[in-house]
């Protein structure tokens, strides 16, 4: 048995550090053929002088690949501001001489005379100045400063915001390109053989995950709570494992949501699997989806066996399991197959955070009835789904049985979740932190609907494109993704949903004041032992609750259950039932030395 | 404003201080030489299994004494001087007090078996038995734990998760049979086997013996047999923990005397949780009772009557649980291991073995006296709802379903349970009541 499980652990690590190793072995040579592939043809024009170096040269790593391309970009836009950009000599020329006499009134005619050659710059300069300093035309000016003061704010507008847009590479566009030129441009074993390596990564990873896993059906001893030598394992007591996992995940994040361009080999390795299930090639969130669909299944594979003497954790754990493979994977996956939207129906808004972007919105507007059908899914599961469901069962019918962070927080994040912080301290920042996300996601969509609707940008002087762009960075990837699970080993597996997630902030809401939803405490059973709050990876001091014989009635209760599971003596349990005797009064059944009790 | 000190912070006395702080605005003074704080110390097992830490097992955060003005001192107190109103600290200090509450605990009994004091052999009750363990267990191969009670399969367990082979002595025919009936003690005992343990039945402890190296080496059996081992736990129960009482002046028998207020013989100074003895006991109950439930509830009782509200200590219905291995167990009201005159019972054992209901019941008026559960979970508020009515078994059959208290999806038996009760029993051809869909929109 020990074997095995050895064993297991060995090919686990193998197929880990294959997977590692693979992030740094490829080579890197762009061609003619792939630039005209990945690139528009103007946008080739205006990059080309400044890459010739490197088209067919070989690179060997990704760094300094990467290095090289970002500088090309840097020359490429710097050469377009030079050209295209307002100079201080075409402000002058605009001003006209210095003798004319002022007061006088500002005319945009003057363009005719300053950009007059007809050549592509002086055509583009034209148009800008009219389209960014139209506002100007006609108006009176005092001095020559005051309107060379103008011109100066138009100029800056417009480098800032006009040029890299339209004649250069703004950032969006370079983050694009960066990424597919690399993948495109990558070459090496890899490259040449994804079924291997994809073999050698996955397939020996979950081969010897599960060898790991499933031995532990005998060798951990009967059904039961084994929370064994949890508190001295390096992994699971912030020791140097547990650290070293978290930088592993933290980097592993940053370089997923913010540099995608450096993990193209991951990528590459999972190309075969996407052309199988939708017919093109993968991108960082299909190799995203795809590590994550398999984590939870491993991992829940686990949770199954370690909770097998309990048929709630089994239903939920299956749950989760399927949620992540059918609704978040597979599905989403054949419906652009079928070139539909990609749409995952269990994701609701808020946590959703950009159901509600023009380009989603445009996107299934103009997908026909299916579109629509999957707009009106999203709102119902906003308006109705979350509290009707919320009453009946609790949040936890969303957030322990079907949502997908909470599907990895239950599976992968399982063995961390004894690292939440139960203080009241941390209950107080939670309440404030978590309901403040919730607030920025209203206020962020509200803007993006403002902007759909109306067409402007701008909103009691906030720019509705920088919110929502702040929020994607900030909370969408940073808090997310970097924080709510690199963190798992440092912080517990539910900070993000305990301290970030407005859907929880939105879902705990109702299950707080209008829920059937409760944990209810057995009398005077409790022997204040611990094992409940210890356990609950929300941070609920379950304990403080159950030694007063009160009902555990909180919006952040995610109702996984595992409170219920540890306790050795039989004192918790969740519950659906009548609202009224939810709240009750604290009672320890068992001593009738006096009556009333205070 | 008086000055109420109380001796011992466990459950008892921190219920105690909690309890009178709620009533009222005394200087409350805990003093304990255990532990700066209050932990529970029935989770020290979990301690060493690397469930907890021993931060975990305290019930509350550190600041809330200081909120509540609860005054904590780390000393032991060697001497009471009821006449000065002092008590002697190990530091050297006196502290004096208006009121005194004496909630010291237990200790483990040792029966004065040769070698009982060598390195390596111990009892465990507090915090630093456990550290002792820790160091007496290190990297050890094999051990023998004497006395088969609570604390004894818990050490049993504990020792199992460091890979530690043991040999556990008992001296009855099954396991705690002594407040067990057979077929519960044949259940528990299948399942400490079944965990790997050496259940060794029947077997009493003659003498513990040394190795070279001074620390224990072995034990010997009053059969006569050698086991080796390089640890030895002593777990056959505990007593009170009043040794430094003996010169006070206190009624002392093998606790510390009260009466039903929890008062001794000396004018204002009480005596609650494990060390106290109760020289009239209830009817049906123990004179001393070592739980954590009469702990808290003495606790809850003495603050009252120190408040000036007199209140007589009057437990309800008796309740006590624990869990072995990976069975728990419940009780509730009465089942002795050995049926009374007039008691007549009803067991239930799944097919499985590690799910067991035993009711015990009146034989004439089927008035139900008590339950034992394993593997099940039971609603204390109903049981004890049914005991204090005095509802008969019929009854309790036909609604058992509104008893129970398992995680949702868990399998159910009351049916079974039912039909079994009607096989043994045909005239009584009882149908359970539905509870399943009352209990989903009500
Ligand atoms: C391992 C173990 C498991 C248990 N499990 C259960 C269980 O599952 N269920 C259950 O109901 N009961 C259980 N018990 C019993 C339960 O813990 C006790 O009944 C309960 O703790 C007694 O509380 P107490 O307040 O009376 O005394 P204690 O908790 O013993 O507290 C007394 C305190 O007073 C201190 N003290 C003593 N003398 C002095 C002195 N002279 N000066 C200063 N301080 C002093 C002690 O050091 C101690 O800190 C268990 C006990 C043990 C040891
Ligand atoms: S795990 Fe159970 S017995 Fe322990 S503190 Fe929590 S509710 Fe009480």
């Amino acid at each position: 048995m020990r074997l095995i499980q050895t064993t297991g652990l060995i090919l686990f690590l193998l197929g880990f550090a294959i997977f590692i190793g693979s992030f740094f072995l490829s080579n890197f040579q762009i061609t003619k053929e792939q630039l005209e592939e990945v690139l528009t043809e103007s946008e080739i024009k205006t990059l080309e002088p400044h890459l010739q170096h490197m088209v067919n040269q070989e690179y060997g790593s990704n760094f300094s690949f990467i290095h090289d391309l970002n500088q090309t970009f840097i020359e490429a836009n710097e050469f377009t501001m030079e050209t295209y950009g307002l100079s201080k000599v075409d402000l002058e020329a605009i001003a006209g001489s210095s003798g004319a006499s002022y007061p006088r009134d500002f005319s945009l005619d003057v363009l005719d005379q300053v950009f007059n050659s007809g050549d592509e710059v002086d055509i583009f300069k034209k148009k800008a100045f009219t389209d960014y300093g139209g506002w100007l035309d006609q108006r009176a000016y005092e001095s020559r400063e005051g309107l060379l003061g103008d011109l100066g704010s138009v100029a800056e507008n417009f480098n800032k915001y006009g040029i890299i847009g339209q004649k250069g590479f703004d950032k969006y566009r370079v983050k694009d390109l960066k990424y597919e030129l690399a993948k495109s441009s990558s070459t090496g074993p890899v490259k040449d053989s994804p079924w291997l390596f994809l073999g050698l990564t996955y397939a020996l990873g979950i081969l010897g995950a599960i060898m790991y896993i499933l031995p532990k059906i005998k060798s951990d001893g009967p059904p039961g709570i084994r929370n064994n030598n949890i508190h001295f394992s390096p992994m699971k007591h912030r020791g140097w494992l547990g650290i070293v996992t978290g930088t592993f995940f933290i980097s592993f994040y940053i370089f997923l949501y913010y540099f995608p361009e450096y993990m193209t080999n991951w990528i590459i390795m999972v190309d075969p699997v996407s052309f199988l299930l939708k017919g093109s090639p993968a991108g960082r969130f299909f190799l995203y989806g795809f590590l994550y669909t398999l984590t939870i299944l491993v991992m829940g594979t686990r949770m199954l066996i370690n909770y097998r003497h309990s048929n709630y954790q089994i239903a939920r754990t299956i749950s989760v399991m399927f949620f992540q493979t059918s609704f978040a994977f597979l599905i989403p996956e054949f419906l652009l197959r079928l070139n539909k939207p990609f749409f995952d129906f269990k994701n609701i808004w808020p946590l959703d955070y950009d159901f509600f972007f023009d380009n989603e919105l445009s996107t299934l507007i103009n997908s026909g009835s299916l579109g629509i059908f999957m707009l009106g899914w999203g709102i119902a599961l906003i308006v109705l789904g979350v509290p009707i469901l919320v009453y009946f069962f609790g949040k936890r019918w969303y957030c322990s049985w079907v949502c997908g962070c909470g599907g990895l927080a239950e599976t992968l994040g399982d063995s961390y979740r004894q690292l939440s912080d139960k203080s009241l301290k941390a209950w107080k920042v939670e309440q404030w932190m978590v309901h403040a996300v919730l607030v920025f996601a209203v206020v962020m969509t509200a803007g993006v609907l403002y902007t759909y609707w109306t067409g402007s940008s701008e909103i009691l002087g906030l720019n509705t494109y920088g919110i929502r762009e702040t929020y994607g960075a900030w909370i969408g990837a940073g808090f997310a993704g970097v924080i709510g699970t690199g963190f798992y080993p440092l912080m517990g597996n539910r900070v993000w949903c305990r301290f970030g997630c407005p859907l929880a902030a939105y879902l705990g809401i109702v299950q707080r004041f209008k829920s059937r939803f409760r944990i209810t405490t057995n009398g005077g059973q409790c022997i204040s032992c611990g094992n409940c709050s210890t356990y609950c990876e929300m941070g609920i001091d379950v304990r403080w609750y159950a030694q007063r014989g009160q009902n555990i009635v909180r919006s952040s209760c995610v109702g996984c259950g595992i409170c219920s599971a540890v306790c050795p003596r039989g004192v918790l349990n969740l519950e659906n039932a009548s609202e009224k005797s939810r709240f009750n009064k604290p009672v320890l059944i068992g001593n009738d030395s006096f009556e009333v009790r205070e | 404003m008086r000055k109420i000190a109380i001796i011992g912070n466990g459950i008892s006395g921190i219920t105690a201080a909690r309890h009178l702080r709620k009533l009222g605005d005394d200087e409350i003074v805990v003093v304990s030489g255990e532990t700066d704080h209050f932990f529970s110390r029935t989770a020290l097992m979990y301690i060493y299994m690397g469930h907890m830490t021993y931060e975990h097992t305290k019930p509350y955060e550190d600041w809330f004494w200081t909120k509540n003005n609860i005054q904590l001192l780390r000393v032991w107190v060697q001497e009471l001087k009821p006449e000065e109103k002092q008590l002697l600290l190990s530091n050297g200090e006196h502290l004096s007090y208006d009121q005194l509450i004496i909630a010291t605990g237990s200790k483990s009994n040792k029966f004065g078996w040769p070698g009982q004091d060598l390195p390596g052999v111990q009892g465990l009750y507090s915090y630093q038995d456990l550290e002792l363990m820790e160091e007496n267990t290190r990297n050890i191969q094999k051990a023998v734990i004497v006395g088969g009670g609570l604390i004894g399969v818990e050490m049993a367990e504990m020792l199992r998760t460091r890979n530690i082979e043991v040999v556990f002595l008992i001296r009855e025919k099954e396991f705690w049979d002594v407040v067990m009936p057979k077929e519960e003690a044949s259940l528990i005992g299948r399942h400490i086997i079944e965990h790997h343990i050496d259940l060794r039945k029947e077997t009493e402890l003659k003498e513990i013996i040394a190795g070279d190296n001074g620390r224990v080496n072995a034990v010997v059996t009053k059969s006569g047999e050698t086991i080796e081992c390089q640890y030895v736990g002593l777990t056959a129960g505990v007593s009170p923990n009043i040794n430094f009482l003996k010169e006070s002046g206190v009624n002392l028998d093998r606790g510390v005397l009260v009466d039903r207020y929890l008062r001794t013989n000396l004018p204002d100074v009480y005596a609650i949780g494990d060390c106290a003895q109760f020289s009239d006991p209830l009817p049906n109950r123990r004179p001393i009772e070592q739980v954590w439930y009469t702990g808290r509830m003495h606790g809850e009782t003495v603050a009252r009557t120190i408040m000036g509200k007199d209140t007589a200590y009057k437990p309800g219905i008796w309740f006590n649980s624990a869990k072995f291995f990976d069975i728990e167990y419940q009780t509730y009201g009465h089942v002795w291991n050995e049926l009374k005159e007039n008691e007549q019972q009803f067991y239930w054992e799944h097919p499985g073995g590690k799910k067991c209901i035993k009711f015990v019941y009146h034989k004439e008026s089927n008035q139900l006296l008590g339950v034992n559960t394993f593997g099940i979970r039971l609603k204390h508020q109903v049981l004890d709802q049914w005991l204090g009515d005095k509802r008969d078994i019929f009854y309790v059959l036909k609604n058992l379903r509104e008893a129970n208290f398992d995680p949702e999806f868990y399998t159910r038996h009351e049916q079974e349970i039912v039909e079994c009760f009607n096989r043994q029993h045909p005239s009584a051809s009882i149908t359970i009541k539905s509870g399943i869909f009352s209990s989903l929109f009500s």
